[in-house]
């Protein structure tokens, strides 16, 4: 059970489909480089199992790769709370129900995070194989440092003053 | 002379992506085709080469949503390859663990993909916010086959503890009974799935279908039986391939399975329920009576009611499974590889997997089959499709499509299962 102050990063994604991996790959960089309240967990997209996971924690950052035809690389940055999500912005998953949905069904059942950010990185090959390509690479680095950021003004003041 | 078509380039609400094209000149339907887009049988070619022990865990990649199926068909196959046979407490384990992926994708299917469509949304998240407490208990009911999947295989998504012989660790009796707790629950909760199914409007819709499922002597279908059908089929699942055929489509990547001689046939929770009505534990077998069914169920709209009568079921037998229980005392039996083809076939929540190997004397993989329901499936739903569309075809583009929509996930179709990353469409002309 986490703590109802508890910070939960969820980095999704497919290791074996090239830069659908980025949430993943993020995910684990984070987690060396965060407080120990910081809760970082990796998922592979399936909507109930994320709501589930969410559903204790007050601030959730989510990272996911997404197909939006916009420039390889592209970050996106959602407050779930001010914005909805395009269902087919993080279609590519061969769940019915993904993470679009999730945050959908949790908002119409009344379940969101109290903060929910999503962060949806620009894939460029979902192809087969392992490997990032390199404009989804270098902002894969770049989401890191974001997110530490957000982790920084979501913690409460007792957690942030040693860090 | 008028004609349309639609096209439709995506068909939400199935898994995986799929294409179905129609062609209407003078309201007469002229053509339907579900296409699929397959790399062709790409793991089949990937697993020669592998060891017999590797077959659970590579299959088992194919589909998300159902791979306790591909480990215990391909698990079947490899026992059988090795005249090895798993019994006690190991095979209840394994019904158990099939218990938990039948609740968890039958009760996706009923609440979140199936159920908009019978009361008119677009989807599950629309629906949620006129009927919040039935969508909630769908997501419990379906965390508890989730919690099952994650206890017997070590993890809720592609789990890792099945193999050949049977597990790699087994849970201790007192690790089981949190759960019968919770299932306690869940059979209620799918009771009551069963009646509120059997409330919704179902469109005057049978076909003469032959289905096709396992039957064994004792129990309702998961790992074992002869395959069996309506229409006087009864074989071992040894001889699947001199019976069934799979041929390849031009219009889709995924081959049509057929049946020597008849054609296309049904598989999955309407044809389980249509051979095996005798095996379901009395209290399914009651709920069904209590909502009007009788044994035979020939509408595929109502599937929706007998999927939600095999989550009851499904709910009964894992408890009773977890009642009974008694931690084995080896986790697996030992196998000697050698020489040998095996087959397996076990009942995967959308109907009959088909497993088959020939092994060499080092217990290499030398070529694989695997036939998934979807493929079979996929002729009976165009068959649907012809028949159907000429009682609506006189319905606007946009609802026509939305019927057909709904008369494919009929099927429940797992388009990532029988193919690979799918577009689905509907074209109409």
């Amino acid at each position: 059970m986490q703590n109802k102050h508890s910070i939960l990063i969820i980095g999704i994604g497919n290791p074996y489909r090239g830069d659908d991996a980025v949430g993943l790959r993020i995910a684990q960089d984070v987690k060396k480089k965060t407080p120990d309240h910081v809760n970082v967990i990796e998922q592979s997209g399936e909507g109930i199992s994320l709501m589930d996971s969410w559903k204790d924690s007050d601030a959730v950052i989510l990272i996911d790769a997404v197909h939006s035809g916009a420039q390889p690389g592209t970050i996106h940055r959602f407050d779930v709370h001010t914005q909805t999500i395009p269902t087919k912005f993080f279609h590519y998953s061969t769940h019915a129900f993904g993470v679009a949905e999730a945050i959908e069904l949790a908002r119409a059942l009344k379940q969101l995070p109290q903060n929910l950010i999503v962060y949806g990185i620009e894939g460029k090959c979902f192809e087969a194989g392992i490997g990032l390509s390199l404009e989804v690479e270098k902002s894969a680095q770049e989401v890191v440092k974001r997110v530490q950021q957000d982790i920084h003004n979501c913690s409460p003041r007792k957690y942030t003053e040693h860090h | 002379m008028k004609s349309r078509t639609i096209k439709v380039d995506y068909l939400a609400r199935v898994e995986g992506e799929g294409a179905l094209h129609v062609k209407i000149k003078d309201n007469t339907v002229v053509d339907v085709k579900l296409k699929i887009f397959e790399p062709p049988r790409f793991f089949e070619a990937l697993l020669r080469g592998r060891t017999f022990h590797e077959a659970p865990d590579i299959t088992a990649r194919i589909c998300g949503i159902c791979p306790i199926a591909y480990q215990m068909s391909s698990v079947h196959a490899m026992e059988d390859a090795f005249g090895v046979t798993v019994d006690g407490q190991l095979r209840a384990l394994r019904r158990l663990i099939y218990c938990g992926e039948w609740i968890e994708s039958h009760t996706l299917h009923v609440y979140m993909l199936h159920a908009p469509d019978f009361l008119g949304y677009p989807d599950a998240i629309q629906m949620a916010k006129d009927y919040p407490d039935i969508v909630q208990r769908g997501l419990q009911l379906k965390k508890i086959g989730n919690e099952i999947v994650a206890l017997i295989g070590g993890r809720e998504i592609h789990p890792i503890n099945v193999r050949v012989g049977g597990f790699y660790k087994v849970p201790a009796k007192h690790e089981l009974s949190p759960l019968a707790e919770r299932l306690k629950w869940a059979r209620d909760a799918a009771l009551e799935t069963v009646r509120w199914t059997a409330t919704l409007n179902f469109p005057d819709f049978e076909q003469d279908y032959e289905f096709v499922a396992l039957r064994h002597p004792e129990e309702y279908p998961f790992n074992d039986g002869r395959l069996v059908s309506n229409k006087g089929l009864d074989i071992s699942v040894h001889d699947y391939d001199n019976h069934f055929i799979e041929e390849h489509i031009q219009h889709s990547n995924a081959l049509h399975s057929v049946h020597k001689g008849r054609g296309s046939y049904f598989v999955g929770p309407l044809a389980r329920y249509n051979l095996n009505f005798d095996r379901l534990s009395p209290l399914a077998q009651e709920t069904a009576r209590s909502v009007g069914l009788s044994h035979i169920c020939r509408n595929p709209f109502q599937s929706i009611i007998i999927r939600s009568i095999e989550i009851l079921y499904a709910c009964d037998e894992a408890l009773r499974i977890i009642e009974q229980y008694e931690k084995p005392d080896k986790p697996a039996l030992e196998i000697q590889p050698h020489a040998a083809v095996g087959y397996g076939c076990t009942e995967a929540p959308r109907g009959i997997l088909y497993h088959r190997y020939r092994i060499d004397d080092r217990g290499m993989i030398l070529d694989a089959k695997i036939v998934p329901p979807t493929s079979q499936n996929q002729k009976t739903i165009e068959n649907d499709l012809w028949q159907f569309i000429p009682l609506h075809v006189k319905l606007p583009n946009d609802q026509l499509t939305l019927q057909c929509e709904q008369a494919i996930r009929n099927y429940d179709p797992c388009i990532s299962c029988a193919t690979h990353f799918l577009k689905l469409k509907i074209d109409r002309v």
